[in-house]
């Protein structure tokens, strides 16, 4: 059942009576009919339909009979109605289904062993369901060649169906609209502002689109074949560590329920992939709150640029210094959990593990297409080299777990290797809207009160909510905090900020739904509902872990006694913290 | 025979000056209108039968009265001048040649509907008009006929003049909507219907030119004039106009029932160098054909519906033996390639398949299993397209098929 369909049977609505294929049933007033028709366990074919998406009723691949009416209705968009009598399964139906899918594939470069998504793909799943093994109509397709003009998001057109999910999620969720159609009848596109590279246009690189699209037009950019040349290279130490939601996604790939908790059988997989050590970015989250929780405190208390906002998400971060440059002050100069976990690897550890750090390759998985751009950014490097080498969303790690065919499911669960992997529960709840916020505050409270608090939990912070506020009293301080995620929500608070009438002192900001538990780089099927499992998912993990503050983790306190020193100041401010620039406003053409 | 009803006033005032139009009877109708109640007019408008003269035919009583049924603030009356469809200049001659009538005619829908802007969508091509219309509309506005408080009735209403960008697609009430909006012109889903969330979500009211312009002649025709013309579901008067290869194309109004001989003979003059008829198009590129054998029915709803056509937008276009029926349906085809907007996939890429197979027919190399596709995505077009240019594109297509079943006849794919 559709949240729009439990919705309303909470509120006890009408009940409207219709047959479906002379089933009859009863649904509550305003129901589709392709919600209706899932009641009975029947899936009707469609693919411009998202269920997160408002509906288009573009791609007509849902229409069904309704006596009495003249033509077929779009299952997606009509609602039930008293008496009506829909037929999902007749001659008229099935060929309609069967023309506007040889149609689709006409227009389709339909080289699957080429395609990213083969076997995982919305056209591909519905021409066999309706076991179309050739296509009947000559080509028209336009075989152009793949537009890879960025680290992050490869498009490729010839593999567009047009059903127009992208630009939704572009522009519904993220307010961006970077992509939209262009040109008319059988030439129309989706494409970028003047068919600008992506990165060039609006577009923030949070990969959305590609969890949208319903086949391989919008994927993220392969980084699979440089992970396997690393591990099959004996002379290099190749490291790898795994951002917290993806141990919460992976699964779903696996035949498991949303939500699964897969730390252990990751761990094993990537041991068995090849990885010298296989890391924890939540060690990295935990030094993330270190120096942005110390920063946090420095402005308050010696007034500095407030409100303060995190750094953590890459599609954010590009965002600010695309949309909101002038703001640029207000965000923490701490790197994110990755690239903190980056510079960590590539200075301490190589001295710890007498490891030269040119023979290092540092790999991450995580849920997100942006962290490619990010891995890849200047400053995030050392005497040439970049801290992070090769970044893998968890789509990419699915391929390669299914490429060495592990029996994902079957596998033993392992721990993660040490000093890097031990992290606290702070560190995980970074997967999820937030969860920064959250595990900031434990370690801020601690702080300001110079004590260590019984509070773990931070009810306010958690939940789906677009935009979630709320004021504490600590240790003789008010802070005023917001959380934010989507970018459009983000806008909200961000044209406060730039008119200098915000009354945050700290803002979390997410740029996807539901943080990186709804990253552009989950596996595709990423769902609002799905989300919500992951969610409850990283603070299960939060909750039974022994240290919940990043403060405490044991560690990073080695780590700073040794190596780094003060948070905030000396070799910690140059390893950990970053700057940022303006992109300026003439890549708007 | 011509009748002038709906033209009476074409040629008698000058349509620059309120002054003139007003010598000539101009907003009578409107300051009866305001003494009438509402449902008063919608009644007239139902008895007489005047169905919608865009194509759609849908009965305008039942629409005002829907219209003003409709609960919302700042409802809109939008005038549809697109006339997009191929071989359809009627509403031209209704725009400039009596302008303000069309002007009084939307003040009236806004007092019957409740409605406080109007928006006339006129198509790129009809630019040079633009000034004609934008002075009738100060005009109206500095005699009080626009603005507050109009005819001290106590009702607020305002006419803004927006053109299109030449897309046929534009004539869809919805992809209009959009253009006005600012957006491109591209057809949405439905429902939400227009009539409760049209131009910026507003309430709206959309109306063909020809049809709006009736109702100012019909409110002052005391002796019945209109309803004596015609019959059955047909009453009244209708404009066509007539295009291709006759002598005297042109815009004329008839009485209902009259015989499509005596269009095309006694008004337009006959077919130029008394060629053969090889094919009749109804209603522009989306309407039906028919061959000479349709000369004799009358002009009505119900005979051209008989006899395969229909009304439509008011069109006729004339072929004569010259042209073969296929390369009549390759232009037609190419131009619905070209203006299908590209959203919904059996639109999209049907029409471009179609030209393919059409294209091959007249190259010779079209199969019998070419035609066989030809008719399914032709059906699946009509039966499940996104807006009415997908339903109807293939409607000459599929006329054609019955009236010239020979040309299809290809391996012996006639069944």
């Amino acid at each position: 059942m559709s949240t729009e369909t439990a919705k309303m049977t909470n509120q006890e609505q009408e009940m409207v009576h219709l047959t479906i294929n002379n089933i009859p049933l009863a649904v509550p007033k305003g129901t589709k009919i392709m919600q209706a028709a899932q009641e009975l366990g029947i899936d009707i074919p469609h693919l411009c339909y998202h269920e997160d998406q408002r509906i288009k009723a573009r791609c007509r691949l849902c229409s069904v009979e309704v006596v009495g009416k003249r033509r077929l209705l779009a299952a997606c968009s009509t609602e039930v109605w008293e008496g009506m009598e829909v037929h999902t399964d007749t001659q008229i139906v099935r060929d309609t289904q069967v023309a506007i899918l040889q149609l689709m594939l006409a227009n389709h470069h339909k080289d699957c062993l080429s395609c990213p998504r083969n076997q995982n793909c919305d056209l591909q799943r519905l021409c066999s369901r309706f076991n179309i093994q050739h296509s009947s109509l000559p080509s028209v397709c336009k075989e152009e060649p793949r537009i890879v003009t960025n680290p992050a998001i490869v498009r490729d057109p010839s593999k567009c169906i047009r059903c127009g999910r992208c630009i939704r999620a572009c522009k519904d969720v993220q307010g961006i609209a970077a992509l939209t159609y262009a040109g008319r009848s059988s030439d129309i596109i989706v494409t970028t502002a003047y068919n600008k590279p992506m990165e060039t246009t609006d577009c923030i690189l949070c990969g959305q689109c590609s969890l949208v699209c319903p086949t391989g037009a919008l994927v993220e950019k392969d980084d699979t074949e440089k992970v396997l040349d690393a591990l099959q290279d004996p002379k290099k130490h190749v490291i790898v560590q795994v951002a917290p939601s993806v141990r919460v996604s992976l699964g779903d790939a696996f035949g498991m329920e949303p939500g699964a908790i897969v730390t252990g059988q990751m761990v094993t997989a990537l041991h068995l992939l090849g990885f010298d050590k296989v890391f924890d970015t939540n060690f990295g989250a935990d030094l993330t709150i270190m120096e942005e929780g110390t920063e946090f405190l420095d402005r308050l208390q010696h007034g500095g640029v407030l409100p303060m906002m995190t750094s953590c998400c890459p599609g954010w971060v590009s965002y600010v210094e695309k949309h909101y440059s002038d703001c640029l002050p207000h965000l923490s100069s701490t790197k994110s959990p990755m690239s903190i976990f980056g510079a960590v690897a590539k200075t301490y550890y190589p001295k710890a593990a007498g490891i030269d750090p040119k023979d290092i390759v540092t790999v991450s998985v995580m849920p997100c297409t942006a962290k490619k751009f990010e891995a890849a950014r200047p400053e995030m490097g050392r005497e040439g080299r970049q801290d992070v080498d090769i970044v893998l969303t968890t789509r990419e790690l699915i391929k390669l777990i299914k490429y060495v065919g592990l029996s994902f499911g079957q596998l033993p669960e392992t721990d993660f290797d040490s000093p890097l992997g031990t992290a606290s529960g702070a560190g995980a709840i970074f997967g999820t809207t937030g969860g920064v916020m959250e595990a900031a505050l434990r370690t801020v409270c601690d702080k300001l009160t110079g004590k260590t608090l019984e509070r773990l939990d931070f009810q306010e912070a958690r939940g789906f909510q677009g935009i979630k506020e709320c004021t504490l009293e600590i240790g003789g301080h008010t802070l005023h905090i917001a959380i934010a995620h989507t970018l459009k929500n983000a806008e909200i608070l961000m044209e406060q900020v730039r008119k200098g009438i915000s009354p945050y002192d700290f803002i979390e900001v997410m740029a996807c739904p539901g943080g990186c538990i709804g990253g552009g780089g989950q596996p595709v099927g990423t769902t609002n509902a799905v989300k919500k499992k992951r969610m409850q998912a990283l603070y299960e993990i939060d909750r039974n872990l022994p240290v919940r503050k990043s403060h405490e983790n044991p560690v990073l306190q080695v780590l700073y006694r040794d190596f780094l020193g003060e948070p905030g100041q000396g070799k910690a401010h140059e390893l950990l913290h970053t700057s940022y620039n303006a992109v300026p406003k003439e890549y708007r053409f | 025979m011509q009748v002038h009803f709906l033209t009476k006033n074409f040629g008698k005032y000058d349509t620059s000056s309120i002054g003139s139009y007003m010598n000539v009877g101009g907003f009578e109708a409107l300051r009866k209108a305001v003494t009438m109640d509402p449902e008063k007019i919608t009644d007239l408008l139902t008895k007489v039968k005047i169905k919608g003269r865009g194509g759609a035919e849908y009965p305008l009583g039942r629409k005002w009265s829907q219209a003003r049924a409709v609960r919302g603030e700042r409802k809109v009356v939008i005038c549809n001048a697109d006339e997009g469809e191929t071989t359809t200049f009627k509403d031209r001659e209704l725009i400039c040649h009596d302008p303000f009538n069309l002007i009084e005619a939307m003040i009236i829908a806004a007092y019957v509907v409740g409605a406080s802007d109007g928006f006339i969508y006129m198509r790129a091509e009809y630019a040079c008009y633009r000034p004609l219309l934008l002075n009738a509309i100060r005009q109206a506005k500095n005699y009080g006929f626009l603005g507050t408080n109009i005819l001290g009735r106590g009702f607020d209403f305002d006419i803004h003049l927006y053109s299109g960008a030449g897309a046929y697609v534009c004539g869809e009430g919805t992809a209009l909507i959009r253009s006005i909006e600012g957006k491109a012109g591209r057809p949405r889903m439905k429902p939400p219907f227009i009539k409760v969330s049209g131009v910026f979500a507003r309430p709206t009211c959309l109306n063909n030119v020809e049809t709006l312009s009736l109702v100012p002649h019909l409110l002052l025709d005391d002796a019945g004039v209109y309803a004596s013309c015609g019959s059955g579901e047909s009453i009244g008067t209708k404009l066509i106009s007539v295009a291709g290869n006759v002598n005297r194309p042109g815009v004329f109004e008839i009485p209902f029932g009259t015989t499509v001989r005596e269009i095309l003979y006694d008004l337009a003059g006959g077919i130029q160098h008394d060629r053969k008829i090889q094919l009749i198009q109804f209603g522009g590129a989306s309407g039906k054909i028919a061959d000479a054998s349709i000369l004799d029915t009358p002009y009505t709803y119900e005979d051209l519906r008989a006899a395969g056509v229909m009304v439509g937008s008011g069109g006729m276009l004339v072929i004569d033996e010259r042209t073969s029926v296929l390369d009549f349906l390759r232009m037609n085809q190419e131009f619905f390639w070209e203006e299908s907007c590209g959203q919904c996939t059996p639109c999209r890429e049907g029409n471009l398949h179609i030209k393919i197979i059409l294209d091959k027919m007249a190259a010779g190399t079209a199969t019998r299993e070419d035609i066989a596709i030809m008719i399914k995505i032709a059906r699946v077009m009509s039966m499940s397209s996104l807006c009415g240019l997908g339903e109807t594109a293939q409607n000459t297509l599929m006329s054609a098929m019955k009236v010239f079943p020979d040309l299809f006849d290809i391996g012996g794919a006639r069944a």
